[in-house]
């Protein structure tokens, strides 16, 4: 595609994925407690390495799940199209646990905002703990993440893309400069 | 306005006495003077009215024998005087109208009432039938005589039919006396029951109760048998099945006196108008299969059906635009029908004669009544038809006081230009223009 | 892929593909009725209004908790306490509540066309929750949920449904989706009740064992007391003698066979109380499919933009079934 720019090859990837799950081990004390919920689509398949990268330093395998926010977008009246709902996958109790949420790129916190309230609807954790793959930045929420993988400086006009392997073969994060259609 | 009238350079169309070709037409004190050559009456004619009828044709005034004009009593929906104007503005110069009313027409003084109304109308001619039993309750006869003195031309329950064969029976034997026809609107009341369109795959696939052909055909069938019992003259409202149009065939073959309606709704619409629950598609009898519409073209082509009316059943929106269970059953139809019957022509190879012929003679002969023909002497009742006029049918625009017809906004080719009954213009199609300009 | 009619009158001209669309969702709507706390806000500030012409518990039940999960904001109006006691036609109430901007209007009534009615001239939404004999749409989606939960796929399958379908709104639902979605429909019942025009549509089959042959799904319909006094049967007892599924009859059909009924059932007339409550019969999932069925359908219809809503005017009646218009009827 015309203009876009490679920002993290797939051993970029690699090795964020890897610092991240050292990261969450030592910050949690070890693995015992957690709970990986990844916000589709690809946080998901970011759940699938995370769990396993942390099964390598911790043994054993946290419970996974999969949160669709679809239900909880602010932005669902404005649309004509109605998006589709895949659904929510967590098939056991959350309380008291901490909960690592999932997803590949940070922007304006309107996402995670949608998820915190669809966790909070599945049970009352003890912490929930935000795992991005690229924060490029554009707050429109107070909202934070706990584990980034890169921070990306970008401008609004430009568009971030995680691609992964699962799904389009390949490992990487391109950034695209604005659109001039 | 002179006491005489021209009518020149059109073709005459008079079926009663063969005529189908370029004659001009004189009448004088509203009787038909003469029918001659193009030019005969150039000097005999000096100080008429002239009507120009190049590229047009001149008819015997059309005759509408089976309308609904609600007075008394449903005035909401149409008067004598809305639906008179509205026939002449449809090229009809006399209408029939049923006894349906309310009260209903079972007596001497609502025939007058009627005749009264149409006489202050001074539009179309109405010829009132009155009800076969009282109150149209299908049990005693009415007072058929009384009625005829007054002026009825035919005696129908229609609305309704005349359940009780044994009745049924008696009134086609006591018309003998004033030779008047009994109208037969067939319908088995516990085979129709509840339903509201033909019964078959769209009243299965819409979930409506549906009207089987059976419910009419063996009225029909029925009816026949008392004609041939009695010798009464029997007509047959509004066909609407191949089953009936078959009957009526093969009792004409055995010699009986019977005869047969359709309309031209009948003639051009199926069940699937009805789609989307259209009300404007509802009525009695149901609009049926292809193959029914079919059978009646079929018979009107071998004059099986002696007589096209239109049923015109006027009903108020709030009749109308309701769920389709609960909406009256009946479209309004003098403006839109000879347009459509028109078409006939050119699409089912009817013969203009023919099509005339049903709407002249025909119903005229079943009726009785001294119309229909072009003859010298006869009453000064003509219709002009521009057949190839393009032009948009709004009910709207229309002349009747209700609107309930599926036609609306069709574009249409073929019209009257003018209305004469009794020598004197009630219609023209220039003053039309003129006064919706 | 998305469901592109604006309201849902019926299953009638619903694509396969959009109709897998609607399961689908439907199924992803199903966990928030298992969870503690079960409600999503993705409805909050709509407004849902129901209105029955034709006594429901259940079906309004159910919507009402639809409604209630999502959030909305939800009014019930019977005929008993609406102004159609007073006179009012359905159009005038109709017109009322349209002017109070609801989002959607659930309407069930006695008269086959009714939604079809109200769509045509009321801005909002429309859900059929039955017309006369016409449809039921979301009872047939949630039937299919239902069977495909069990039996992996619907296409393929041979599907009979016992008992009054002239007169069953639900059959007629069923027949269509299941058709649209491949499966062989088998219907069984006296004459009286199947008549022969239902042979464009599935197998016709007047004896019970024949008709539930080798099926994988058989759907049992109520029968209704006052066909009686139509002459549609002469007994009750007569009909249950040829026509109640008993464990005999289902013999004759596959070993893992499902029984479904749209309820409530007349236990020993249509269906025998041992069968009712036996491993084969599903109904308990059906009514836990209409929950999800019927919030799908809320989110769906309900989250139109407000901008259709608010220019008054009617929302186009997407999946009417083609017009063949008749050559000469050259309307235009």
């Amino acid at each position: 595609m015309a203009g876009e720019r490679v920002v993290m090859d797939s051993q970029a990837v690699e090795r964020a994925l890897k610092r991240i799950a050292h990261e969450i081990v030592e910050r949690n004390r070890g693995a015992e407690n957690l709970v990986l919920l990844g916000i589709r689509s690809r946080g998901e398949f970011l759940v699938q390495r995370l769990t396993r990268l942390i099964g390598e330093i911790d043994g054993g395998a946290p419970p996974t799940g999969v949160v669709d926010i679809t239900l909880y977008r602010d932005d669902l009246s404005r649309s004509r199209q109605t998006p589709a709902v895949k659904g929510t996958e967590v098939p056991f109790p959350i309380d008291d646990r901490d909960v690592i949420l999932v997803d590949d790129v940070l922007y304006t916190g309107r996402t995670i905002r949608a998820a915190l309230d669809a966790v909070i609807d599945l049970g009352r954790p003890h912490s929930v703990q935000l795992v991005v793959l690229v924060d490029r930045g554009h707050r429109e929420l107070p909202i934070r993440a706990d584990y980034v993988g890169k921070n990306l400086p970008t401008s609004r006009g430009e568009s971030v893309q995680v691609r992964l392997r699962e799904c389009d073969g390949v490992d990487d994060v391109v950034i695209t400069p604005a659109e001039e259609a | 306005m002179s006491e005489r009238l021209l009518i020149t350079g059109g073709t005459v169309i008079d079926p009663a006495n063969g005529i189908e070709e370029a004659r001009d037409v004189l009448i004088e004190a509203g009787l038909i003077r003469a029918v001659g050559a193009p030019g005969a009456f150039r000097k005999e004619a000096k100080g008429a009215d002239v009507i120009e009828a190049e590229g047009q044709w001149v008819t015997p005034g059309l005759i509408d024998m089976h309308v609904h004009l609600r007075e008394p009593g449903f005035e909401y929906r149409e008067t004598v005087a809305t639906g008179a104007a509205a026939a002449a503005a449809g090229g009809f110069t006399a209408v029939a109208c049923m006894a349906n009313t309310k009260p209903v027409n079972d007596n001497a003084a609502v025939t007058e009432y009627i005749l009264d109304r149409a006489r202050m109308a001074r539009a179309a001619s109405v010829f009132p039938i009155g009800a076969v039993s009282v109150g149209l309750e299908g049990k005693q006869l009415a007072e058929i005589g009384e009625m005829r003195r007054a002026g009825i031309v035919a005696i129908s329950d229609d609305g309704k039919p005349v359940g009780d064969s044994g009745l049924m029976r008696r009134a086609l034997e006591y018309a003998r006396l004033f030779d008047m026809a009994v109208i037969a609107h067939e319908e088995d009341p516990q085979l129709a029951e509840d339903g509201v369109m033909n019964e078959g795959p769209t009243s299965l696939r819409l979930g409506l109760k549906g009207i089987p052909p059976a419910a009419e055909e063996t009225m029909v069938a029925r009816d026949i048998a008392l004609a041939e019992l009695t010798s009464g003259k029997l007509h047959i409202a509004h066909l609407s099945t191949a089953g009936s149009v078959e009957l009526v065939r093969q009792a004409k073959r055995r010699g009986l006196a019977v005869s047969a309606e359709a309309t031209p709704h009948h003639l051009f619409l199926t069940e699937e108008a009805v789609e989307g629950y259209n009300t404007n598609a509802k009525m009695n009898p149901p609009l049926r299969r292809e193959i029914d519409v079919e059978a009646l073209r079929e018979g009107v082509r071998d004059e099986t059906i002696d007589v096209i009316a239109t049923d015109h059943a006027p009903h108020h929106v709030d009749e109308k635009e309701v769920e389709f269970d609960v909406a009256n059953f009946g479209i309004i139809g003098l403006e839109t029908a000879l347009p459509l019957l028109l078409r006939l022509i050119g699409e089912a190879s009817v013969a203009r004669s023919t099509l005339i012929r049903a709407l002249t003679v025909g119903p005229a002969r079943v009726l009785g009544i001294p119309r229909g023909t072009l003859s010298e002497g006869a009453v000064g009742d003509v219709t002009v038809i521009d057949p190839a006029a393009v032009w948009r049918y709004f009910a709207r625009e229309g002349r009747s006081k209700s609107r309930n017809t599926p036609f609306d906004e069709w574009r249409m080719k073929g019209r009257a230009t003018c209305t004469i009954v009794a020598g004197r213009v009630v219609w023209s199609a220039e003053e039309q223009r003129r006064e919706t300009a | 892929m998305e469901y592109r009619g604006q309201h849902l009158l019926g299953l009638e001209g619903v694509p396969a593909e959009e109709l897998e669309f609607l399961l689908d969702t439907a199924a992803s709507f199903k966990e928030i009725s298992d969870r503690d706390i079960k409600k999503v806000p993705t409805l909050r500030g709509k407004t849902v209004v129901s209105l029955f012409y034709e006594a429901s518990t259940r079906t309004r039940a159910s919507f009402e908790i639809a409604a209630k999960r999502m959030s909305a904001d939800f009014i019930s109006l019977s005929s008993s306490n609406s102004s159609a006691t007073k006179g009012e036609t359905l159009l005038d109430t109709a017109r009322n509540l349209a002017a109070m901007r609801p989002d959607a209007i659930i309407l069930r009534h006695s008269s086959s066309g009714a939604p079809h009615f109200l769509a045509q001239r009321v801005p909002c939404a429309i859900i059929n929750a039955g017309d006369g004999s016409h449809e039921h749409p979301t009872q047939a989606l949630l039937d299919l949920l239902t069977i495909r939960e069990r039996k992996r796929q619907v296409g393929g399958l041979t599907v009979a449904i016992v008992g009054d379908i002239l007169h069953s709104r639900v059959a007629r639902s069923n027949l269509i989706a299941l058709r649209t979605l491949g499966a062989h429909v088998r219907l069984v019942g006296p004459p009286t009740l199947v008549p022969s025009e239902f042979g464009r549509w599935g197998e016709i089959c007047h004896d019970l064992g024949q008709g539930v042959r080798d099926a994988d799904v058989v759907m049992m319909l109520r029968i209704q007391r006052e066909r009686m006094n139509g002459n549609f049967f002469p007994s009750l007892d007569e009909y249950s003698t040829y026509f109640c599924l008993t464990r005999a009859a289902l013999r004759e059909a596959k070993k893992d066979v499902i029984i479904l009924h749209p309820g409530p059932m007349n236990r020993g007339i249509e269906i025998a109380s041992d069968v009712a409550d036996s491993e084969a019969a599903v109904i308990l999932d059906q009514v836990t499919n209409g929950v999800a069925v019927r919030m799908a359908v809320l989110y769906l219809l309900v989250n139109r933009s407000r901008a259709d809503v608010d220019a008054n005017t009617p929302v186009e009646v997407v999946h009417a079934p083609p017009v063949r218009q008749r050559r000469r009827q050259a309307a235009v």
